[in-house]
């Protein structure tokens, strides 16, 4: 807990700063408010818009109502094999232990989650798992989560400051947000202490430098680096890249999770929830690759259910990444995907069932999602099945955090290690980080390693915030003016780019090269050109033409900025893809199908390097990283936790292969 | 020749600059919705005069209808840009009219300032008052109809168009509108939320703040997630009758 003392300086509040509104900046910004630190919270966009409002399925939970003998140490190792053991393993401990807690937090904040007849907290199934575990509130969670934290960081924009005696300090209040402000770069001291941040106003253009006694990251993934997916617009990385140019380590960069059930779309692919499956939806195609009834008069022994035939034990419930390849298998290579009479071939699409499921039952649990079908395809998914194909969706990889062990395997309490990059002061949280997810994460984990690593994250910088000698408001203004200096000097020369290259148009060049080839199956021939694409795209990025040199709510300046940074993670990812020749996970290489522990279970830390004549930036990877926190010396390497389960073979073929406890029990229970 | 659509758009430099319009012919493609005809517009923004201009700045998120961000009156009509779909919008050879919500100010074109609306979130203490994130155990059993009238009211997505919509919004009344009553109505049912329920009703019984509703169900009929806007405005005023009549009991 921070000192009350510590409040004031120089007759200023002493604040921290967040960047970002989703799930994770909102429950680090009230885990730092409860400890007494004031925090200022930017966001992109108001705080209730972020990208967790996207979230459908549900958050998991092992609180075990349904008498199936679910517990957080299945939860744990579920999670760990879905993630084909390339996480460190007491986070996850750490995260499935406080998720029933976490829930429960939630139901008291007032979110709606379904019932059960008596009352109490409903879960279904997801992915990767054959338990009951995730409670959800209809099928827009993310969006009901959100609302409630959001809720409650209102209440702190409206609660005072106290000094060291616990009286009121008049206009300072606990929380003071800054929407509609992008984050341009970190305030390092001389020492590499991270000390504040510099950010734009987007409505009017504005530059401004902020000091903070500590940051966090909480900018979530970097999906629009393949255009189009799941993500929302402003999910481009561009925080996330611009901390790793400025030293931050990124891990496991190269881990992309593909949604395997989306809607095909020309500005966005829309995700049709998991959790459509998890309450009975089926995934088919017409077992006559020519068929040309419309689904529905398709009859059912003409169709093939190839996720339940391939995988009998979870079915249509295999975790993301094998689900996503099957389907990918299907269209692409066997060319099996529906027929469509009017173009005479087969689209790139399956079909996604509910058709057979009781109405009542799927409005009451799925009609946020059945009606985002609705509306964008026209079509009635009560009635019709459903036609999808995957989707880019989740960022796995993310800036490296640190964590300290516990005794027991999970994570020390309140440790300023706890989500700490390697940049003294820096910390991140939410799908910004690495953490939680190995190499696939399993469905209605995302809400959950979001909520907890902000639960991790408040209370660690609130530790490493008493630990610091010196505040940032003790830091002489000209580090502040500086930085600012140089993040306008930056925007100027992007307001006077006149070149040759519509930055709308590069973007679309790079996402299609990174949508083709560093997503379901890479190739290292097709990698290895596609860091040649990046290189001549970042080059001509030079050559870019800005489109409008207004002074306010300028989009282009912001997006031209924004792909800048989108192409150095874009290297950090397709070079991560290319060095690690095995299969894991999400990574995919049919030229080397098998996981390969000896070489490959390790965690891949990217550093960057200033580029040549020809590119901005070089990535250069470590097998070991010193940093400083809170005063103490820390070495780490790039070995994975896996004290608490071990790796084995990853299968989905017979049920309760996920977990070696599950199946104990399950062979008890007979 | 390729299919093109026609789009209308009113544009503003800011809040106290005049506003103009113009009209540019984008690619039509199947499925396409308004957010991507405008995506199109800055791969090529030239007007369908020739002109050279700056792109259309319009706000956008999510793009599935959940966020609200991208809320804009188009064809006459306010709504979520994403979810317009243009071949609904009358298709092909037709022009989509696109304008800024009017009842908040211009930030630039299409981008409007809607902080009025989380301000007013903050008025009606539209939040349960926890005693902390700490463990606690579970929160207070609910029957499956409370979370069924609940759940369709927390939906809200503070979009602005049914304070867009609603003709009591203006500058000579003190209405609130029905996005932050329908909040008061959400945490006033919640088990924990009920022990406030009188300092957000008092919040409300202020000038017009509540009684200002003139019962045109604009709000209803405008409403992207279908909240019972006007239900949710009765309750609350039943609910704020009480409170003006026995309140003092209370205290």
């Amino acid at each position: 807990m921070a000192k009350k003392s510590s409040s004031e300086a120089k007759g200023k509040i002493r604040r921290v700063i967040v960047v970002g509104g989703g799930l994770a900046g909102l429950t680090t910004t009230m885990k730092l408010c409860e400890a007494g630190v004031a925090v200022d919270l930017f966001s992109l966009v108001p705080v209730k818009r972020s990208h967790s409002v996207c979230a459908q399925g549900g958050i998991n939970a092992s609180v075990n109502t349904k008498g199936e003998g679910d517990s957080p140490q299945i939860h744990l190792e579920e999670t760990v094999y879905g993630g084909d053991f390339l996480a460190n393993q007491p986070p996850v401990k750490g995260m499935a232990d406080a998720a029933p807690g976490i829930v429960f937090m939630l139901d008291r904040m007032g979110v709606p989650f379904n019932r059960t007849g008596e009352g109490l907290l409903d879960f279904r199934r997801f992915g990767g798992s054959l338990f009951h575990r995730t409670a959800f509130a209809g099928a827009t969670t993310g969006q009901q989560l959100l609302y409630a934290l959001d809720e409650q960081v209102r209440r702190y924009e409206t609660i005072d400051v106290e000094d060291d005696k616990g009286t009121s300090i008049p206009g300072e209040k606990m929380v003071r947000k800054f929407e509609f402000w992008d984050f341009l770069s970190l305030v390092l001291d001389e020492t590499g202490r991270c000390r504040g941040i510099v950010a734009q106003d987007m409505k009017s253009m504005r530059v401004e430098s902020f000091p903070g006694d500590a940051v966090a990251l909480a900018t979530g993934g970097c999906g629009i680096i393949f255009g189009r997916s799941t993500n929302s617009l402003i999910c481009t990385g561009t925080a996330t890249s611009t901390a790793y140019q400025q030293g931050a380590c990124y891990a496991n960069g190269e881990f992309i999770q593909v949604h395997p059930t989306a809607i095909p779309g020309a500005d966005k692919l829309r995700l049709i929830s998991e959790s459509v499956r998890g309450e009975g939806g089926r995934v088919w195609v017409p077992r006559d690759a020519k068929e040309k009834r419309p689904g529905r008069d398709v009859p059912e022994s003409e169709r093939e259910y190839f996720l339940e035939e391939t995988y009998p034990g979870y079915g249509n419930l295999v975790p993301r990444d094998i689900a996503s390849r099957a389907l990918f298998k299907k269209c692409f290579h066997e060319g099996r995907g529906v027929y469509n009479t009017k173009t005479q071939k087969n689209e790139l699409e399956v079909y996604l069932d509910v058709t057979h499921l009781p109405k009542d039952q799927l409005k009451k649990k799925l009609a946020g999602v059945l009606e985002i079908y609705e509306k964008f395809v026209g079509e009635d998914p009560y009635e019709n099945p459903m036609r999808v194909f995957p989707s880019v969706h989740y960022t796995m990889g993310g800036l490296w955090v640190d964590f300290e062990r516990s005794a027991d395997g999970s994570l020390v309490k309140g440790s300023p290690r706890n989500q700490a990059t390697n940049i003294p002061g820096l910390y991140a949280v939410g799908e910004s980080d690495y953490q939680y997810h190995g190499a696939n994460r399993l469905g209605a984990n995302s809400l959950l390693s979001c909520i907890y690593g902000g639960m991790v994250c408040g209370p660690a910088m609130a530790s490493y915030v008493e630990s610091l000698q010196k505040g940032s408001l003790e830091m002489p203004r000209s580090l502040f003016d500086k930085a600012r200096k140089r993040d306008e000097d930056k925007l100027e020369k992007i307001l006077g780019m006149d070149g040759s290259e519509n930055p709308f148009k590069l973007h679309d060049e790079l996402s299609e090269v990174m949508l083709r080839d560093v997503t379901i199956e890479r190739k290292n021939g097709a990698l290895a050109k596609v860091l040649e694409t990046i290189d001549d795209i970042e080059t001509r990025l030079r050559d870019v033409n800005v489109l409008d040199d207004a002074k306010r709510s300028n989009q282009s300046a912001q997006f031209v900025r924004h792909l800048g940074n989108m192409i150095v993670l874009a290297r950090v990812i397709a070079r991560g893809a290319l060095a690690r020749n095995e299969s894991r996970g999400a990574h995919f290489k049919p030229e080397f199908p098998e996981r390969n522990d000896a070489e490959f279970q390790r965690t891949t830390l990217a550093l960057h390097r200033a580029g040549g004549e020809k590119t901005n930036s070089q990535v250069e990877y470590v097998r070991e990283l010193d940093y400083e926190c809170a005063g103490q010396p820390v070495h780490v390497t790039d070995a994975v936790d896996v004290s608490l389960v071990k790796p084995r073979p990853r299968k989905y073929d017979t049920a309760g292969a996920a977990s070696v406890q599950a199946a104990a029990g399950a062979g008890a229970a007979k | 020749m390729a299919k093109t659509v026609r789009l209308k758009i009113k544009r503003s430099e800011g809040p106290n600059s005049g506003s103009r319009w113009e009209e540019f012919d984008v690619p039509w493609h199947p499925r396409m919705n308004v957010i991507s005809a405008l995506m199109e517009i800055r791969r090529n923004p030239v007007t369908t005069s020739g002109a050279k201009v700056a792109p259309v700045a319009w706000e956008s998120s999510c793009l599935e209808e959940v966020c609200g961000a991208c809320t804009m009156v188009i064809n006459g009509r306010v709504r979520q840009a994403c979810s317009a779909l243009v071949d609904r919008l009358g298709g092909e050879g037709q022009t989509v009219t696109v304008e800024p919500m009017t009842k908040f100010p211009v930030v630039r074109d299409l981008v409007v300032d809607r902080s009025r609306m989380f301000d007013d979130l903050k008025k009606v203490k539209a939040w349960i008052k926890l005693d902390g994130s700490h463990e606690l155990g579970p929160g207070p059993r609910q029957s499956q109809e409370v979370q069924e009238e609940a759940y369709p009211l927390s939906r809200c997505m503070t979009c602005g168009c049914c304070l867009e919509a609603c003709p009591q919004i203006n500058d000579s009344s003190s209405f609130i509108g029905a996005a932050a009553i329908n909040q008061v109505r959400l945490f006033n049912l919640h088990p924990s939320g009920k022990m406030n329920a009188g300092e957000r009703l008092e919040a409300l019984m202020v000038d017009d703040v509540l009684t200002g509703c003139g019962k045109a169900q604009n709000c209803v009929v405008v409403c992207p997630k279908e909240i019972p806007l006007v239900d949710s405005i009765a309750v609350v005023q039943r609910q704020a009758t009480k409170q003006l009549l026995f309140g003092w009991l209370l205290k």
